[in-house]
């Protein structure tokens, strides 16, 4: 039972992402861009934060170097989820020191597996 | 566990269309030139959601189908490509053919494929004229990604391997943990781990944030380096990696061979991957989406949204739903008080009664302007259309418009807007069409190429006026009068005022186009638009000058369903009319009627002639008032002119809820509808403009003996 | 009101009964017996305050509020042509649903309604053209229960919406 943070600006998605992990028995809080989950990871530490890229206001690169940089997150697992399976953009994404990826498009068990792999 | 996706359709419909909105203005805005980094970003953003939300949900014809899209426009937010006026042409055909494509999906219907072959095929070929890096979905396995430099074989035989793998300091920082990992090896196979510690400083040295260990692991079982490395690709650059197969002897050996120090610190890494665990692939990340298959109900079976998606669903701010939350409270606490009264009733008790009738009226009233406002919405959803349709009218007509909106915030009912989209359309269309002209005959006219086309809308009264005005020729009084003339509507030698002249053109049947474009003119468009907008309880009226340009004014009320009435009586019966139309209510002055041969009675108030209609007569009822000085006139608006009609008294005023006589009878000319009284008689709600057509052609009063009722 | 009591309580029997029978409530008009689908019976009034609407024709009584909503009233004499019974007390009307492009619901003012029957379709026979008062396309069929003659009408083309209007 794990404490998560889900950032999407699609609603469905984090309708999905709620649903998945809620129903695996995890807490799920929800953002619906970077700059409102940096807003709550600065008031509350979580287990793991998962983002998407592409995002209004903040992106999903810069939470996670933002997050980084606050104690409560140095090393907190943080996945991003990226459409894009090249090489340069999982490169970016861990140069901005993201944990892992999870590719889109993936189903609710894809999901379970990935955050099951990072919370052990 | 699977979990049905189907449940999240809805809302993934609905951001998609708001998304393509959000693309078709911003690509407009581009079109005329505007092209900043926020709109290009937005529509970016809009694609990739589409593509992402589409292939999450099992819809991949849709996200094949963005996926061009998105590359465009990631190559224009990247300064790749220019945005030239075919790539914007083609992205907001593009964002048409989506539309169709989750429209069709949404109403388990067909798509026209050839068209989206078509588009499609125009994106790819705008995509093949750059050598701008596309970013192709990929098929790429990750598998080169680590850094280790054995060949990838597969093989299913019981390999053994030998894994040395040294995390750079800062790895933890990545939140990766080493052992996560290893117990991801362990499922794939018998593990053993040995660590290296060596590089362990002393405890006053050692930083806990960074990792100083190494490891050697052995893992034997059917995987092959490919499984190997995915286990690692989180890591790959953080770390070093090196994978090496093992001969059959030396795995065995390797127990022996890396017994140095055991770890202390980290002794349930050991414990924990001592029992193998059986290969299980579902925990493994697949990477390339070619890998495993996506669930997918590839369309709704059944409709989740009606197809008419518009009146699927409100949204209401929180604000709203609290408000109503309260309000609804307080009507509980003024029940309970009446209910208490109620219970030990007695005169003296009365002061308090009426305060809570009082109260309950207040309530009442409070809680049915709340519900009213959540239902009301801006009409900036209406007018949103418009830019998209100038766009593409003014393109096929080789006009240059400027659309102006003003008072896009102005609320209306949301029934009433929906209702109302066509008609604007309609002007809209006429204005383009017809009012204005083209560039050269504008400069030859001495005004601007550009001609402008203004969309206004305000509140006045209880009302919403919608104002459309061009700066165009105004309407052709020559053309209208002569094609009235030919359709017998009226006498060759009358004269008649401009007002007049215009008015023409709302009669059915009318239209002075030269040739029926498909854009508007087929003569049935004027009649409809005022016959719509008048079952709306609204009005249309126009205003134009030659060469100057033409204003159309629509009038609707705030809401459909509740109207303030003033009951009146005739004879025995009672009828209501709408308030709103009633100008004022006089005593009939004998002097000032005069009967007119073909045209029955007027009478004079001020200074004009108003016709005089007996009620009693068109609805052909027994008793009631004759004399007229004994009853009274109640002058009303009728359409585009004042009519009197002839009650035997007034009743109260109230507001009414309108019911429809449609439902379950049928549309009765004279009149708009009913409602239910306090003593839970039916009223029958008057239609002005019913009952002037009534008068003039006495054929439709037919001639009914009466029953005798109990 | 008595009446209207014992006929809801033949209404809650109107299940449906195996053996492919449907029930029809039935009423007399003079001494013509006819019979209307059970389920398509809402409910059963009595004779109540009609709001009569101008330029309708003679059978249209008008129409009156059923719980918020406004349900024209037809009488079915003068529907049928037959002679005009004043409404009295015991005068009832049968609330249907009628079937068409919409649906509706319309009442239809008859003397009195008697027993409920289930007609199994083997007694059902076509109607003949007996030169009844009544239009034999309204007509389903006819039925001979207890020695009688039964019309069972087709309310979906009689009350539908040109015939009434």
């Amino acid at each position: 039972m794990a404490n998560i943070l889900a950032v999407d600006d699609s609603a469905s998605m984090r309708q999905m992402v709620t649903f998945t992990l809620q129903g695996a028995g995890h807490k799920v809080t929800l953002a619906d861009d970077g700059k409102q989950a940096l807003e709550i990871a600065q008031r509350q530490s979580f287990d793991l934060v998962i983002t998407d890229v592409n995002m209004p206001v903040m992106d999903g690169l810069t939470l996670t170097r933002e997050l980084r940089k606050l104690p409560s997150f140095k090393f907190a697992p943080i996945l991003v989820l990226t459409t894009e399976a090249g090489p340069e953009k999982k490169q970016e994404g861990r140069a901005a020191g993201a944990t892992g990826w999870l590719i889109k498009p993936f189903n609710p068990d894809q999901l379970l597996a990935t955050v099951k792999k990072v919370l052990g | 566990m699977s979990i049905d996706v189907t449940q999240f359709h809805g809302v993934f419909f609905e951001e998609s269309f708001e998304g393509l909105d959000i693309m078709e203005t911003g690509l407009l805005s581009m079109s005329q030139g505007e092209i900043d980094d926020d709109t290009v970003n937005g529509i970016f953003r809009a694609a990739h959601s589409i593509k992402g939300g589409a292939g999450t949900f099992g819809f991949s014809h849709i996200s094949e189908f963005t996926h061009g899209l998105e590359t465009l426009l990631d190559q224009i937010r990247n300064g790749e490509r220019e945005a030239t006026h075919e790539v914007i042409e083609t992205l907001l055909s593009a964002v048409d053919t989506l539309r169709e494509m989750l429209t069709a999906v949404q109403s388990s219907s067909d798509v026209d494929e050839e068209k989206v072959a078509q588009v499609s095929h125009a994106l790819e070929k705008i995509l093949d004229d750059t050598v701008a890096e596309t970013g192709v979905n990929s098929e790429d396995t990750s598998v080169a990604d680590s850094d280790e430099s054995g060949t990838t074989e597969t093989n299913t035989q019981q390999q053994s391997w030998l894994i040395h793998f040294k995390p750079l300091p800062h790895l933890l920082q990545t939140g990766n943990e080493p052992i996560r990992m290893f117990r991801e090896l362990a499922e794939l196979g018998e593990l053993t781990v040995s660590v290296n510690d060596e590089e362990l400083p002393p405890f006053t040295d050692l930083d806990p944030e960074i990792c100083y260990f190494s490891w050697e692991l052995t893992l034997t079982g059917e995987m092959d380096e490919a499984e190997i490395n995915e286990v690692f690709e989180w890591v790959d650059g953080d770390c070093e990696l090196t994978i090496e197969r093992l001969q059959e002897n030396e795995a065995s050996d390797l127990p022996e061979l890396l017994q140095e120090q055991q770890s202390h610190d980290k002794p349930e890494v050991v414990e924990a991957i001592s029992q193998p665990m059986a290969t299980d692939n579902d925990s493994i990340v697949v990477e390339a989406p070619s890998k495993t298959p996506i669930k997918s109900d590839a369309a709704p079976k059944k409709k989740t949204v009606s197809s008419d998606a518009s009146t699927a669903s409100i949204r209401v701010g929180t604000d709203k739903v609290d408000s109503l939350v309260n309000l609804v409270g307080e009507l509980v606490i003024t029940q309970s008080m009446l209910g208490q009264i109620g219970d030990n009733f007695d005169v003296s008790m009365l002061p308090q009664l009426i305060d809570g009738l009082e109260q309950l009226e207040r309530n009442t009233r409070e809680l049915q302007e709340s519900i009213m406002r959540i239902r009301m919405l801006p009409i900036s959803f209406v007018f949103n259309r418009f830019p998209r349709l100038v766009h593409d009218m003014t393109s096929k007509l080789g006009k240059q418009v400027e659309l102006v909106l003003t008072g896009e915030q102005t609320e209306l009912d949301k029934t009433v807007m929906e209702k109302i989209g066509d008609p604007l359309v309609h002007l809209v269309r006429n204005s383009l069409d017809h009012g204005l002209e083209t560039p050269e005959k504008r400069l030859a006219a001495n005004k601007s190429e550009t001609g402008v086309l203004k969309l206004n809308a305000y509140h006045q009264g209880g009302n919403i006026v919608i104002e459309i005005s061009d700066d165009g020729a105004g309407l052709n009084e020559e053309k209208i009068l002569q094609k009235a003339i030919e359709k017998g509507l009226v006498e060759p030698n009358e004269s008649l005022s401009p007002e007049k002249i215009h008015e023409l053109i709302f009669l059915p049947g009318f239209s002075t186009a030269d040739q029926v474009s498909d854009l508007s003119g087929r003569g049935v468009g004027m009649d409809v638009v005022r016959k719509n907008i008048n079952s709306l309880g609204g009005a249309v009226e126009v205003k134009s000058e030659s060469g100057v340009g033409s204003t159309f004014t629509i009038r609707l009320p705030l809401t459909l369903a509740i109207m303030d009435g003033q009951i009146i009586q005739v004879a025995d019966q009672r009828y209501i009319i709408p308030l709103i139309s009633i100008i004022e209510s006089v005593e009939v002055d004998i002097s000032k009627v005069k009967k007119v041969t073909g045209k029955g009675e007027l009478y004079k108030i001020r200074d004009e002639y108003v016709p005089l209609i007996r009620l009693r007569n068109v609805f052909n009822l027994d008793g009631g008032i004759e004399d007229l000085e004994h009853g009274l006139l109640v002058i009303v608006d009728c359409e585009d002119y004042k009519i009197g009609l002839f009650v035997d008294e007034l009743l109260a005023q109230q507001q009414v809820v309108i019911k429809s006589l449609e439902t379950n009878f049928r549309k009765v000319k004279g009149l708009a509808g009913a409602t239910i009284l306090g003593d839970g008689t039916v009223a029958l709600i008057l239609d002005i403009a019913g009952v002037m057509a009534m008068h003039k052609e006495p054929a439709l009063i037919k001639q009914t003996s009466l029953k005798s009722v109990v | 009101m008595n009446t209207e009591n014992e006929i809801l309580d033949i209404l809650d029997i109107a299940d449906s009964i195996d053996d492919g029978s449907q029930q029809y409530l039935t009423f007399e008009l003079d001494s013509e017996h006819y019979g209307v689908e059970i389920l398509r019976v809402q409910e059963i009034k009595g004779w109540g305050a009609v709001t009569s609407i101008p330029n309708t024709p003679e059978h249209v009584c008008g129409v009156l509020n059923l719980r918020g909503v406004i349900v024209p009233i037809i009488d079915l004499r003068l529907l049928f042509g037959m002679p005009f019974n004043a409404y009295t007390k015991t005068t009832v009307v049968v609330v249907l649903k009628v079937e068409g492009i919409t649906d509706r619901i319309v009442g239809i003012v008859v003397d009195a309604v008697s027993d409920a029957y289930n007609v199994h379709p083997d007694m059902i026979s076509n109607a003949p053209d007996l030169g009844s008062i009544v239009d034999t396309s309204f007509i389903k069929g006819i039925a001979d229960i207890d020695e009688c003659m039964l019309m069972l009408l087709d309310i979906d083309k009689l009350l539908s919406v040109e015939q009434i209007g």
